[in-house]
């Protein structure tokens, strides 16, 4: 029993701990960033291979998405006889739940894993040391472009993969199932929100790209220096991003969406 | 070892203490690099040469005991500071440490771009000027990952003197040249500290080499300095230990194992009774 608690104690000051120490890190990071409108050139390349790179996965996971709700929310609506609200249907999931959520977690399997393991590379071949040695501070030069890079991306990925979601929707329910044009696109239109729906989902997706990228990056930077502790740190990423990201959904839909 | 008076000193050290956690590197360790000449550190594989430059560098912390270069505490300077002592001098790693997402041309031309607005023209002249001194110009456009490994040391080579620097230290620059590379590297050490003056700090294991090039040998083992002196006088010492180093007798008072328990009983220990 005692082991317990004293296992107990043990495990939250280790996670205090990391949490500070990636506070500080952040705090490093910030502090890095100015440094960076000198240097738009090494912000441009990060954004095509954080961005850019991921457009494909979030292009055609969006498409699925969006297809596999119109089934789904046609089979369910027909037998209401409320086919017509299928637009609505598909754009609130997308634009408030599945746009920024899904598209934080392929984020961090495609472009947050791969930050880790470059950076963490960096680190174990002595690159990062070797930067320091030639004064130069690789917080400016590696780490801030590239989280600066994620935390931009993401938002803009969860958009795309909202709006490729309502139009593989429609192509579905309009399109196969032989919903009205018509009554998909002005549904859509009276019953989705500006402020409520979309600035909301911005939100989140500006939160999530925020978390992934600090997580992303700090892991890379704290990686044990040697082949097995980048695969680790690797891992750590995409599972820690995945719950930080389903842990805030819940909270900011109960802070946005709670008191409807 | 005081024979030099402080501002011939590139790099001080007094009663340095370091420890790779519970493993004491160095125990209350002084050291002189004199200004503009090649210093050789000499010492069996695992004693602390290359976390010494890395201490020299400011990478990593003493536990006790000063650093100074160019009269300056390394780490007691602002970050500020620091980096403008960095680049006052350059450390050619062990390993190399390319960038491997940059071609041969931008590693060399990385310093010249992160510290000088040079025009591009003038800073492909210089790059490729560094590149020839090591005998790659023609390998400029490669990667890292297509250069063998002497390759890769010779361009970090050329990148650790890009930006001409007042002292670079040398982790083991003749590993893995072939005997031709060796020589010329050698001729290029000796070179940039007669006509530019330039302090060499050379850690490197070739006897022959070091005693033929190097103006000072240290040796040091166990945490300590154990020999000083030109590498004639070196030649001459009595100490069984220098003796024992310089002729690579396996026997003597250098250990050639890593401290461990007495070997018979550790194979004994695996026996089940
Ligand atoms: N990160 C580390 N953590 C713990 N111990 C370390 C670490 N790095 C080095 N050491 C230990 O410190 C000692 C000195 O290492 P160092 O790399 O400075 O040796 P060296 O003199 O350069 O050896 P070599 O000639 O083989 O390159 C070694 O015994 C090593 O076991
Ligand atoms: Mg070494």
């Amino acid at each position: 029993m005692i082991d317990w608690f004293q296992n107990l104690g043990r495990t939250s000051l280790a996670i205090f701990e990391r949490l500070g120490c990636s506070g500080l890190f952040l705090l490093r990071v910030l502090a890095a960033l100015p440094a960076l409108a000198t240097r738009p050139r090494l912000l441009i390349i990060q954004l095509y291979s954080v961005g850019v790179l991921s457009m494909m996965l979030i292009v055609i996971s969006g498409l699925n998405v969006g297809m596999v709700l119109g089934l789904q929310g046609y089979n369910t609506l027909v037998d209401f006889g409320a086919e017509d609200s299928l637009g609505q249907v598909v754009a609130l999931s997308l634009v408030r739940e599945l746009g920024p959520v899904v598209a934080a977690l392929l984020f961090a399997g495609r472009a947050g894993s791969a930050l880790t393991a470059e950076i963490g590379l960096m680190k174990a071949t002595e690159q990062l040391a070797g930067m320091e040695m030639m004064a130069v501070d690789p917080m400016k030069r590696v780490i801030a472009p590239r989280f600066i890079a994620a935390v931009l991306s993401m938002p803009l990925l969860a958009t795309m993969f909202s709006a490729v979601g309502v139009l593989g929707g429609y192509f579905v329910g309009v399109g196969l199932l032989g919903v009205d044009s018509g009554a998909f696109w002005s549904q859509m239109q009276s019953k989705v929100d500006f402020y409520d729906d979309i600035v909301n989902g911005l939100v989140k997706s500006v939160v999530f790209g925020f978390v992934a990228a600090w997580i992303a990056v700090f892991e890379g930077y704290d990686a044990v220096p040697t082949t097995e502790g980048v695969s680790r740190a690797t891992t750590r990423t995409v599972v820690h991003t995945a719950f930080a990201v389903l842990g805030l959904d819940f909270i900011l839909t109960a802070l946005m969406f709670g008191s409807d | 070892m005081s024979q030099h008076d402080d501002s011939a000193l590139m790099v001080k050290i007094r009663d340095l203490r370091f420890a790779h956690g519970a493993r004491t590197i160095f125990d209350g360790m002084d050291f002189d690099i004199p200004r503009g000449k090649i210093t050789a550190i000499m010492g069996p594989s695992g004693t602390g040469k290359t976390t010494l430059l890395r201490l020299i560098g400011g990478q990593l912390a003493p536990l006790a005991g000063s650093v100074l270069v160019e009269g300056e505490n390394i780490h007691g300077v602002s970050r500020d500071n620091l980096y403008r002592l960095r680049k006052r001098m350059s450390l050619l790693f062990q390993t190399g440490a390319l960038f491997t997402d940059l071609t041969v041309f931008e590693n060399v031309a990385f310093p010249l771009r992160e510290h000088t607005r040079l025009p591009e023209s003038m800073l492909r002249d210089l790059v490729l000027m560094k590149l020839q001194v090591v005998g790659l110009r023609g390998a400029r456009d490669l990667m890292p990952a297509e250069l063998s490994g002497g390759m890769a040391r010779r361009v970090a080579l050329a990148r650790a003197i890009a930006l001409d620097p007042a002292m670079i230290m040398y982790d083991e620059p003749f590993t893995g040249q072939d005997p031709i590379t060796v020589g010329v590297i050698m001729q290029l050490i000796r070179m940039l500290t007669d006509t530019l003056g330039i302090t060499s700090i050379i850690v490197s294991h070739d006897v022959h080499e070091l005693s033929m090039i190097s103006d000072y040998m240290y040796m040091i083992a166990g945490g300590k300095v154990v020999g000083y002196g030109t590498p004639q006088e070196l030649g001459h010492s009595e100490s069984g230990w220098i003796r024992q180093f310089l002729g690579g007798l396996p026997d003597g008072p250098v250990p050639f194992h890593y401290p461990a328990v007495d070997y018979a009983q550790d194979l004994l220990a695996g026996v089940t009774p």
